[in-house]
């Protein structure tokens, strides 16, 4: 299994941009935000949380598609189907390989992006911790519904609009967890949620994805 | 004689064939004497005005919602461990249903809301959980009709709509961390159940029923032609075969 | 003879198989095509040093047939017996990562089916000196090689196989009824679809046009639905449609 984590980084790092085109398209999100609703500090400020867990949400959407999509299609998908690893471990490798492309490079790169939209001095730490606990939650959801819809033609679309729902929750108390470190209040619901909702996801998620892979190759 | 002969298509076709006519003007009486009942003799309170009386739509409308997805959970379940094919396609036939429910309990929220807070919308936990409920149905839906092999599809579908579930909840608690966080102790939403009075209460419950009975109608005309489309696609293959 | 063969394998810390009897079997099989039976009342045994070639006209179901005994999809009817983790598949697609090496594809699948050493393998292949080359600049023909080779790693007695020759040239082919003899040898077996003569004297053909799914010779109706499992309870939808 550990095979299949390194070949897939290896693809990531040899088709060039694996890591940093996420980055870029988050840093494109955080850039946009201002013309969009002003350059006033203070409002930046507020939205900061919300519009950096957003922006992490959507690079994390862009390369959802691609984790099953080139196994389909060269025939890989259906070797590692019958090879001796279980599925179960497949897509928890796939997603653990999606995070350290995505997620990772997100959460390391996202103070950076803190700083242009005005984030509160105190808010840092808890921007980081959030994005580090919440963005494997995201893989996993993410792998659950690149399962789903790998045997589809046009599936990206959908897997949005399948995925994004399920997003919910984390963003909700991903950006809460910001929100109330910003403002010195006790953050302790809202980070024991975060850890409660993505080691249930790890914990289970994979099972479904699993099911769904093996429906979709039959 | 166990309620899973039911499965069986032939006995669901026939007993459901039988049981139609009926729910049918079950569902027409209820619904007209709870409807009437609510709109025409009912009088307006005095805190709301007339604008009451859209919650004879939206309450059941909003119940029915929730228990329709509560219906495609259980139907989901049964056909991932019974496979029974009557059972998934009863879920298919539902969704539709129960997305309109939401649209309804949606839009008759805004009419009434608006009078009432002096908006169309805002962003309550009971609202919002509504709003991510009607994106479930939207995705459920969307990924019943990607999928041309409708096992696969029933298939697909009833992980989703099991994941969907608890994602669902956890949304619900989710929302309403979320709203606390932003509006102190502030809810907008009415207890309804408490507060209402008898004179409003009896015909809301006779509507309930209605759009209860409703649903079954709904779901029983539609898994019917859901099956019925399964034989029309066997006797294409069948073609296909000679 | 097969004691010696056995020896062999164990010293070279190839798992082995003792059993000279059956190691694949089906059993009535109907195997299903999107929701429709394509091949019917199918039963063959394959024993450890056999090769079965399937032959039969396109569209038949022969990969249909091989996926199902692979274990991809549920067969519609009927039972598949191989000791489990006994069998390697083989498709069309050969899996590979074009941004990859040889070596490195290569050496994924060995660590995949349990690390073992890829150099024979190929050596076998005769892919010895394109082991650095990224997958992206091989023809098609040694790609197939390369995805052939995948075999030998994997160490299963039982090569499952859907049109192995497809782009090989004369010489490769040789190359390939050679490892498939080697493989036989060891105690394997193999089950394949092709359509040339690998000049495998010992291999029997089954010709699967007899076996071709009707309604007039008791498959089942389609019933609309996707591949059947054949656990449908007290749920009667075929015998209603």
């Amino acid at each position: 299994m550990i095979a299949l984590l390194i070949r897939d980084l290896r693809l990531a790092v040899r088709a060039g941009g694996g890591f940093g085109l996420g980055l870029a398209f988050f840093l494109i999100v955080v850039t946009l935000v201002p013309f969009g609703v002003g350059p006033q500090g203070d409002i930046l400020a507020r939205i900061a949380p919300g519009v950096l867990w957003l922006g992490a949400l959507l690079a994390c959407l862009l390369s959802l598609d691609r984790i099953f999509a080139l196994d389909f299609e060269d025939g890989s998908l259906d070797l590692l189907a019958t090879a001796p690893i279980p599925m179960e471990g497949v897509v928890t490798m796939k997603a653990l390989a999606h995070w350290v492309t995505t997620g990772l490079p997100l959460v390391v790169a996202a103070p950076v992006f803190g700083v242009l939209l005005h984030l509160d001095m105190q808010a840092y730490r808890w921007l980081v911790i959030s994005l580090l606990i919440g963005t494997p939650a995201l893989s996993v959801l993410g792998t659950f519904g690149a399962a789903l819809t790998v045997g589809l033609k046009r599936g990206g679309l959908l897997l949005s609009l399948l995925v994004l729902p399920l997003y919910i929750p984390t963003l909700i108390f991903g950006a809460e967890l910001i929100r109330r470190g910003a403002q010195g209040m006790s953050v302790q619901t809202p980070l024991m949620m975060l850890v409660g909702i993505t080691a249930a996801v790890i914990a289970l998620v994979p099972f479904a994805s699993a099911a769904a892979i093996r429906v979709n190759l039959r | 004689m166990s309620i899973w002969e039911y499965a069986n298509p032939v006995k669901f076709m026939k007993t459901s064939g039988k049981l139609l006519p009926f729910v049918t003007v079950a569902t027409a009486v209820t619904l007209a004497i709870g409807l009437i009942w609510g709109f025409s003799f009912t009088p307006a309170a005095d805190n709301f005005g007339s604008s009451v009386k859209v919650i004879y739509v939206h309450v059941p409308a909003a119940m029915m919602a929730i228990n329709i997805w509560v219906m495609m959970l259980v139907a989901s379940l049964i056909w991932i461990v019974r496979r029974h094919h009557v059972s998934a396609l009863a879920a298919k036939a539902a969704a539709p249903v129960g997305m309109v429910m939401t649209v309804i309990a949606l839009i008759t929220g805004a009419v009434w809301g608006q009078p009432m807070w002096g908006t169309w919308w805002e962003w309550d936990p009971r609202l919002t959980s509504f709003l991510i409920l009607f994106l479930f149905y939207i995705g459920y839906m969307a990924l019943w009709s990607a999928i041309d092999d409708p096992d696969t599809a029933a298939d697909l579908t009833g992980v989703l709509c099991l994941v969907g579930s608890v994602f669902a909840l956890l949304s619900r608690y989710a929302v309403n961390f979320w709203n606390q966080g932003l509006h102190q102790g502030a809810t907008l939403s009415l207890d309804k159940e408490q507060h209402i009075a008898n004179v409003y209460w009896v015909p809301l419950v006779i509507t309930m029923v209605g759009f209860g009975l409703l649903f079954v109608t709904l779901v029983l005309v539609r898994t019917r032609t859901e099956i019925r489309m399964r034989r029309l696609r066997a006797l294409q293959l069948r073609e296909r075969m000679q | 003879m097969v004691a010696t063969r056995i020896c062999d394998l164990s010293q070279r810390g190839v798992i082995h198989y003792t059993s000279p009897m059956t190691i694949l079997s089906a059993e009535n099989l109907t195997v299903a095509r999107g929701g429709v039976p394509v091949l019917h009342g199918l039963s063959f045994s394959l024993a450890a040093g056999q090769v079965l070639v399937l032959r039969g006209p396109n569209g038949l179901g022969k990969t249909t047939l091989l996926r199902t005994v692979a274990g991809l999809q549920p067969a519609m009817a009927g039972k598949i017996h191989a000791p489990e983790d006994s069998i390697a598949y083989a498709a069309h697609a050969d899996g590979l990562k074009s941004m990859l090496s040889v070596v490195e594809n290569l050496s994924f699948w060995a660590a995949t089916y349990g690390g073992s050493d890829i150099a024979p393998a190929l050596l076998q292949m005769n892919l010895t000196g394109l082991a650095q080359r990224p997958a992206a600049t091989l023809s098609a023909g040694q790609k197939r090689r390369l995805g052939l080779a995948r075999l030998l790693v994997t160490r299963r007695p039982v090569w499952v196989l859907d049109e192995p020759t497809v782009s090989l040239d004369t010489e490769s082919v040789a190359l390939f009824a050679q490892t498939v003899r080697a493989h036989l040898a060891q105690g394997g077996a193999a089950l394949m679809a092709t359509h040339i003569d690998l000049g495998l004297t010992e291999a029997r053909v089954l010709d699967l046009s007899a076996y071709r799914a009707s309604l007039h010779n008791g498959a089942a109706d389609p019933s609309g639905f996707g591949a059947g499992r054949g656990d449908h309870g007290d749920d009667d939808f075929g015998a209603f449609l």
